[in-house]
């Protein structure tokens, strides 16, 4: 009966070296105000220096989402007073943002647009504790870029899905590590609901949501809130909601009846900037393959099954990996079996899956996996040696003896059925009699004398045309 | 006043005078006489005392440049570390920054030798000396009169000989005004020739640090040392001056000076007069003066005030008590805490210009105001700029009248602004601007502005530095006897 309107604007950490105005460190510290110095901490007399390297990231993370880049920019004042906020101004982006006019495209098809992609700097951390309320600005500078999309989503998955391509390609792109739980990617989901053919509704806005699940749980809730406001009568009030996981519900925090005036105005401390045309080409050819075309790919060109491409394509290094073993002869097929049932088995997190350092070479791996594919072992071998190999660090062969690794010959397979079927008469009277299980006594029979290395469909065929007979 | 930089260098490198004893004797005079004055708002004795030793160090070693050794003030809004540093403001009364200036970074690279800070307008917001905590600095030449502002400290210390030279800032006139109400030089240079890190911030856009000293050559070469481009201030210019050198070079006979009767308007008789025999002194020295057309200067005032009050709203917003500076006590929210620091820590000025600049930045008068402002302000970079196509400088008196008393009641803060007038506009377009003391009323000197072109030093100084030598009017570069 409702309909949703959504949008959805991310927050993302760039990986940099520096923050975005000053030389400090940009990376995770356990304690607090420890990566500071007068510039972030908005010491008297300070001044920002743009840290190249965070303009060019976010060149990169707008060509990642197919933008149109504005080479001639600058950046603006927002100005705020909050205790986490030590210059009382967020220096940001207002009428020019870096990038514009992007897009995501979901698995249906449907492309989600991205308004703006602009860069501005973080600020700092409140924890409140013991009943006081602690700052800690090792965040303060922090670059940041801000996408902004279009109010396209119109469903709750939709709106997760978005959340999680974006991350996934900007995680792609080297543009940051988009760790929802760490912070390092926030969303701030807007959302209103409208009868059919009506107007669009007043729209409220979710912060504090810590994960992509927790995205459909959110707007979910918030959606139900609105439609029983609606129906009661009531008028939905422009407000910001925080998500709140524990509980399962959203709640209002404040009550927007006008938007806030952040008197933007074009910050004088820095000069207005320009990213040269051959930069941005430059940038644009430097681009690694998107997870989309990754995932065409490997569907199309190896032809291996979407559903499981879906389960490694998103893991950079899985897939470089991946794309090594294969480039040195290793099949498709076998290679990504392999990851998903023996390595996915021992590397069990998102945090070790992202990492994937083995203690193995893709030479290595490809090593094993051509042995199976030649059929020199049975793959059920190969998964038996693999978490050993995983292990040590140790190359197949440490693993395999030398008849391990010759091949099961016809002759071989043959006199192996005519054996079992001679040591298991009651079996082969229960298949004449139709009692098809039986089979599997005789074929357990020849994969136990082979020491596994029978095909099982082959011997399967041969031990029936042997009954026959 | 007299040259000073040049002889006592040479006395401390010929090693008739170490910078030890100096020093001491600038501490012994400095202890003697600003009480009376109030030129200066705290002293750096001890860090003095460990610049000159180290200068003297180096003059050892037979090196040292030719400020080695030499003492100065700075300005209270320029960050020394660990010294007070406050503005003249309730907010900073006791702060003391972790961090120093780039101009101080250099400056004591060099051996200069710090004896105290100066005291100004509360966060440069005035042109009296008369809108700070402290008791306000008072003329040397009357001490019942102003010592003019925002820099007010720093241009009595050279003045009545308590310093070699100064450092200050100018927003709109604060180094140039008080140099010309004290009868000292006060240069404003090229916006971007000198680093402003390290400068508590008034107008971005418009802040410069100048030099107060008591000769031409002084802040010459005074200049030459702090300016030049610092990686830590965006803004800062790759420049490279040697002004020192182009002094005595100027080329009077083919200077063209741009005058304008708009500039006497309403100015007082002495200052009228000066202006008119320094004109007369250009011309028989062979100087072309013409007319120019100057834009509506009322309207500029304007533009300034909109502008510098904007940006300051922005650039004071960060004292909140939270993490330096007064904080309120007793309260129950952050809000609370915010709102009530600020309410006490800054003066009715300060408080004036911020509510000034928070309203012509807000939505719905940002387009009719701020942005206006900005674009009036682009025309005029554009009207000077082609003005300096048909003149070399442009001459000016620096103030329509000579220092006035103290507490002198005003019917309204504007009137107080309507003083800005002539130095404001060289502000607005970021150019080059010398005052030169001149006769003025009896015992007060009055201030003779040269405007240059930007990045125009060189050639400013030496038009400078002809005058000063030259014309009988010049109250300074007298020759140091000691």
């Amino acid at each position: 009966m409702y309909k949703l309107v959504c949008g959805i604007e991310t927050h993302i950490e760039l990986s940099t070296k520096a923050k975005i105005f000053c030389s400090c460190k940009n990376g995770f510290s356990a304690e607090p105000n420890t990566q500071t110095c007068p510039v972030c901490t908005g010491q008297p007399g300070t001044l920002p220096v743009l840290n190249r390297e965070a303009v060019l990231l976010a060149v990169k993370a707008g060509l990642a989402v197919n933008c149109k880049i504005n080479s001639k920019t600058h950046l603006d004042r927002k100005n705020y007073f909050y205790p986490d906020l030590p210059k009382a101004y967020q220096i940001s982006q207002f009428d020019e943002p870096l990038c514009r006019d992007g897009y995501i495209t979901l698995a249906s098809g449907k492309k989600i647009r991205i308004e703006r992609i602009h860069i501005e700097e973080d600020a700092g951390k409140l924890i409140h504790e013991n009943g006081y309320t602690y700052i800690d600005y090792n965040r303060c500078g922090v670059p940041l870029i801000e996408v902004v999309s279009k109010p396209d989503l119109e469903t709750p998955e939709e709106a997760a899905e978005y959340a999680e391509k974006l991350r996934l390609i900007m995680k792609n792109a080297g543009v940051s590590d988009c760790k929802m739980q760490e912070g390092s990617m926030r969303c701030d989901v807007n959302v209103s609901v409208h009868k059919e053919n009506e107007e669009w509704g007043t729209r409220t806005e979710i912060k504090n949501i810590g994960s992509i699940s927790d995205i459909v749980k959110a707007v979910r809730l918030e959606m139900l809130r609105q439609e029983k406001l609606l129906e009661s009568g009531e008028r939905v009030v422009q407000s910001t909601m925080r998500y709140d996981s524990a509980h399962g519900r959203v709640y209002v925090t404040r009550i927007k009846e006008n938007s806030d005036d952040y008197r933007y105005f074009p910050e004088p401390d820095t000069v207005a900037f320009e990213v040269p045309e051959s930069v941005v080409e430059e940038i644009r050819n430097a681009l690694p393959e998107s997870p989309d075309e990754r995932f065409e790919r490997y569907t199309k060109k190896l032809a291996l099954p979407e559903n499981k491409v879906s389960l490694i394509y998103g893991y950079k290094n899985v897939c470089g990996f991946f794309d090594e073993a294969v480039s040195l002869g290793a099949s498709a097929e076998n290679t990504i079996n392999l990851i998903l049932s023996t390595v996915f088995a021992v590397l069990k997190t998102e945090e070790e899956r992202e990492r994937f350092s083995l203690k193995i070479s893709a030479a290595d791996f490809a090593e094993l996996v051509k042995l199976a594919d030649s059929k020199k072992i049975r793959i059920n071998k190969a998964k038996e040696i693999l978490p050993e190999m995983l292990k040590s660090g140790k190359p197949a062969s440490e693993y395999l003896k030398e008849e391990d690794l010759t091949a099961l010959s016809e002759d071989e397979l043959l006199s192996l059925c005519k054996t079992a079927i001679d040591e298991n008469p009651k079996a082969v009277d229960d298949i004449k009699c139709g009692k098809a299980k039986a089979l599997n006594a005789l074929l357990g029979y020849v994969m136990k004398a082979s020491r596994g290395k029978a095909d099982s469909s082959k011997a399967s065929e041969l031990i029936l045309s042997l009954i026959k007979k | 006043m007299m040259e000073l930089i040049y002889p006592l260098s040479k006395m401390l490198k010929n090693r008739e005078l170490s910078a030890v004893e100096l020093c001491e004797s600038y501490i012994k005079k400095i202890e003697a006489e600003n009480k009376k004055l109030n030129a200066y708002t705290s002293y750096t004795f001890e860090k003095a005392r460990k610049n000159a030793a180290f200068a003297d160090s180096v003059l050892k070693t037979g090196k040292g440049g030719v400020l080695c050794g030499i003492p100065l003030a700075l300005k209270d809004n320029i960050c020394t570390q660990g010294d007070l540093t406050t503005c003249a403001s309730r907010a900073l009364e006791s702060y003391r920054p972790c961090y120093s200036a780039a101009v101080w970074e250099r400056l004591e690279g060099e051996g200069a030798v710090l004896l105290g800070k100066t005291n100004m307008d509360e966060f440069a917001m005035g042109s009296t000396g008369e809108t700070g905590i402290y008791p306000p600095a008072k003329n040397p030449n009357d001490i019942t009169r102003i010592a003019g502002g925002s820099s007010s400290g720093s241009a009595a210390a050279v003045s009545a000989g308590l310093s070699v030279y100064s450092l200050g800032s100018d927003t709109g006139g604060s180094v140039r005004q008080p140099a010309a109400m004290c009868g000292a030089v006060g240069l404003k240079p090229t916006y971007g020739a000198v680093s402003r890190y390290g400068l508590i911030a008034h107008a971005s856009s418009l802040d410069t640090i100048g030099v107060i000293a008591s000769s031409v050559r002084d802040a010459a070469l005074v200049f030459d040392s702090i300016s030049g481009r610092d990686l830590r201030d965006m803004t800062s210019c790759d420049v490279n001056y040697n002004t020192a050198s182009a002094l005595g070079k100027a080329d009077v006979k083919n200077m063209t000076i741009g005058f304008s009767e708009q500039f006497i308007n309403g100015a007082e008789k002495t200052v009228i007069d000066s202006v008119k025999a320094a004109l007369s002194f250009f011309e028989k020295s062979g100087a072309e003066i013409i007319e120019i057309k100057m834009p509506d200067l009322e309207q500029l005032l304007a533009v300034y005030y909109i502008i510098a009050c904007a940006e300051a709203s922005s650039n004071l917003g960060r004292y909140d008590g939270i993490r330096y500076g007064h904080r309120a006590s007793d309260c129950e929210s952050a809000e609370e805490l915010i709102i009530k620091s600020r309410s006490e820590g800054f003066g009715s000025e300060v408080k004036r210009r911020i509510l000034l600049g928070t309203y012509v930045l807000s939505s719905g008068y940002y387009d009719e105001y701020y942005k206006k402002a900005c674009a009036v302000r682009e025309k005029l970079k554009e009207d000077f700029d082609s003005i300096f196509n048909t003149c070399n400088f442009v001459l000016t008196p620096t103030s329509p009248s000579v220092a006035r008393p103290l507490g002198t009641e005003v019917t309204s803060p504007v009137e107080n602004y309507l003083s800005d007038i002539l130095t404001v506009p060289v502000n607005i377009a970021g150019l080059p601007a010398i005052s030169l003391p001149v006769k003025g009323d009896g015992a007060l000197p009055a201030g003779l502005q040269l405007i240059g072109k930007r990045f125009g030093e060189s050639e400013l100084m030496s038009a400078a530095y002809f005058f000063e030598q030259n014309c009988l009017l010049s109250l300074s570069g007298g020759e140091y006897s000691v």
